[in-house]
């Protein structure tokens, strides 16, 4: 592990505040994460548990009602949260790119291929008209897409979804950015395509050097492309590690619910553990740990203290389960 | 005798002449063959495309086949009168992917879950009521949901309120379209634990659809995977996940996402996508994409024969390899 991370999260927090101050709704609450240069982190949550808020957070690319209330955004060794807009105008889609679930939402239908994935090397890069178009070529054969040539003079509506997504894959790294952040890449793909989309993101990952963040409901993606792990509950990252010692030996029970309650093409006669109830309201949470209501280890001390985030080797979790370890951070 | 039997089903839509070039036939569905047996679950896997829903519409009667026939319970389908159609509408049911799309969200959950038993049946308001408290613990909601709205619902819960509607007829088959795919991943094992025990409890028997493999292997007895409108492979569910024999069902297997990251498989990747129906590929459907492509495929469309207690499509398999 390098001394200075490539992005390092530390106690970021984002909340939602609607527009008399009335309600609240912490979206993302005291998140601390770092990430390695080349390294994939995968950040795991269901709807509603602050992942696609800590992405955006990330970029600063927030609606105007959210407020990252706390914390600081390191990336190469730069507080982004100190950075104005302009200055993050050259951040992103630079040295940060991202991806998001639907191509058909993240590409121009009036603009042809070659021009949306040779504005940003114009943009950033200032680079002509005609070389920003031969890079947009070479970038589209990177991706696969057959007879590029042809391609760069389309329009989205002329390729399929798989093809799309590809081409939101050769915007995303034309600028040589050092981090990618894709958000649910492959929920839209068939699953021959999502296998092609995994192993080029794999690919490019490796020839660029990229260090890559998936955002996923998935626990599936994680397994087969992840390094360290990230689980999202109620806006907190409720466990973090390796991903071969979560799925391991999860630590936090959420996490281990989560993992039992996957169904297995190994063994079918298997009862899935269900995980009773449903996730809680941001707005509304629950005194004590926000996980409590559904947790099957329960305890006292769960209903009326939040727990901190504990740290073990290689790990951290937050529940009371885990108070073995020591805390880290500013811990209220 | 099994509850459903399709026999050399199509279907095949003519789509309009357009501007340019004549009309075409899309073969959705073609010459596809199987049965539910009461009591079990037949599960349908296969990627866009490949006529999946088609089928599933085919067998709730929502779409009349241009070849083949449908028989249930012994009697075929277009031979059917009015209170055998009737008697079959009620026999089949559905529960579709979007429990936020198919719940009027101006009903009340009563009102929802009675409308099935209202047509054609002779009931009190106070037998219908007993019946929709009766179905609602059947699907594990308290009885004060009956008097709420949707929107007071999440979506597993939405997705029970669903179930129930499809159970009100009393129902031998259920058709599940992606049951859970729209629910969050810690409500999915709620509602296929609950949709286990329902077909344990009432001996029901399912057409389960979903793109999530692990989730179809857990919930079928049999298993058919489809492409471009034809069958490739079909069998007993373990038998085609321990060793699926057809080169598309072994990439498809191998495409899905691992359960664990200490788990590893043979990983195969297939070049391409799946053609326009509008357009198949001549012979096998499969061989532009296919590792093992031989001369014969090109040219000939493989017949389903038996391999080790499974059916195949494919020439690897005829032995009409040709050479």
């Amino acid at each position: 592990m390098s001394p200075r991370a490539l992005l390092e999260l530390e106690a970021l927090s984002t909340h939602y505040v609607s527009a008399r101050g009335t309600r609240v709704v912490r979206a993302v609450e005291d998140v601390s994460l770092r990430v390695e240069a080349g390294e994939t982190l995968g950040i795991v949550g269901e709807s509603g548990s602050g992942k696609t808020t800590l992405a955006l957070t990330i970029l600063r690319l927030l609606p105007p009602a959210a407020r990252i209330t706390s914390g600081r955004l390191m990336f190469e060794g730069e507080d982004l949260l100190k950075k104005s807009e302009a200055e993050m105008r050259r951040v992103r889609g630079k040295r940060i790119a991202m991806i998001l679930q639907d191509p058909m939402a993240s590409l121009n239908p009036l603009f042809t291929i070659g021009d949306q994935v040779a504005e940003p090397i114009r943009v950033h890069e200032g680079a002509s008209r005609g070389a920003a178009w031969k890079r947009a070529g070479e970038l589209l054969k990177a991706v696969r897409i057959p007879s590029p040539q042809t391609r760069l003079h389309q329009y989205p509506h002329e390729m399929s979804g798989g093809m799309r997504q590809r081409i939101v894959g050769a915007i995303a790294i034309s600028c040589e950015p050092r981090l990618l952040i894709a958000d649910e890449p492959t929920t839209s793909l068939d699953l021959t395509i999502q296998a092609q989309y995994l192993n080029l993101l794999r690919e490019l990952q490796r020839a660029h050097g990229l260090a890559l963040i998936f955002i996923t409901h998935n626990l599936g993606i994680v397994a087969k492309m992840c390094d360290q792990l990230a689980v999202m509950y109620a806006g907190r990252v409720v466990e973090a590690g390796p991903v071969r010692q979560v799925f391991r030996a999860p630590v936090h029970p959420y996490t281990r619910a989560l993992l039992n309650s996957i169904p297995r093409m190994s063994d079918k006669s298997q009862r899935l553990t269900a995980i009773e109830g449903q996730p809680p309201d941001l707005a509304a949470l629950p005194p004590g740990c926000a996980f409590g209501p559904r947790c099957p280890s329960v305890f006292d001390r769960c209903r009326k203290t939040e727990p901190p985030a504990f740290v073990h080797e290689g790990g951290l979790a937050r529940c009371w389960l885990a108070s073995a370890g020591d805390t880290i951070s500013g811990v209220a | 005798m099994a509850l459903v039997e399709a026999t050399e089903v199509s279907k095949h839509f003519r789509t309009r002449r357009g501007l340019v070039g004549d009309a075409g036939v899309v073969r959705a569905v073609d010459g596809v063959s199987f049965a539910i047996e009461g009591g079990q679950t037949l599960g349908v896997v296969g990627e866009s495309g490949c006529g999946k829903t088609t089928t599933a519409k085919l067998v709730l009667g929502l779409e009349q086949p241009t070849g083949g026939d449908i028989r249930f319970e012994g009697r075929d389908l277009r031979a059917l009168d009015r209170a055998g159609r009737r008697h079959y509408r009620k026999s089949v049911q559905a529960v579709f992917q979007d429990p936020y799309a198919s719940l009027n969200p101006r009903m009340r959950i009563a009102a929802i879950i009675a409308e099935p038993l209202l047509v054609g049946e002779q009931l009190t308001a106070g037998e219908v009521r007993k019946r929709v408290l009766h179905l609602l613990d059947l699907v594990g909601l308290p009885g004060r949901s009956a008097d709420l709205f949707p929107h007071e619902f999440s979506g597993g819960q939405r997705q029970r309120i669903a179930i129930a509607r499809a159970l009100a007829s009393s129902p031998k088959l259920v058709v599940l379209d992606e049951p859970v795919s729209a629910l969050d991943v810690s409500i999915r094992a709620q509602i296929l634990n609950l949709l286990r025990d329902l077909q344990a409890q009432l001996g029901l028997s399912y057409l389960f659809i979903a793109h999530d493999l692990a989730a179809v292997a857990h919930m079928s007895h049999t298993i058919v995977v489809m492409y471009l409108g034809k069958v490739v492979e079909i069998g007993d569910a373990e038998t085609i996940v321990r060793a699926p024999k057809h080169p598309y069902t072994a990439a498809l297997f191998s495409a899905a996402l691992p359960s664990s990251p200490d788990e590893r498989r043979e990983e195969i990747v297939l070049p391409g996508e799946v053609p326009s129906p509008l357009r198949p590929p001549p012979g096998c459907h499969f061989h532009p994409r296919c590792p093992h492509v031989m001369e014969s495929c090109r040219r000939q469309a493989p017949a389903l024969t038996k391999v080790e207690s499974r059916l195949v499509a494919c020439h690897l398999y005829s032995g009409a390899n040709g050479g």
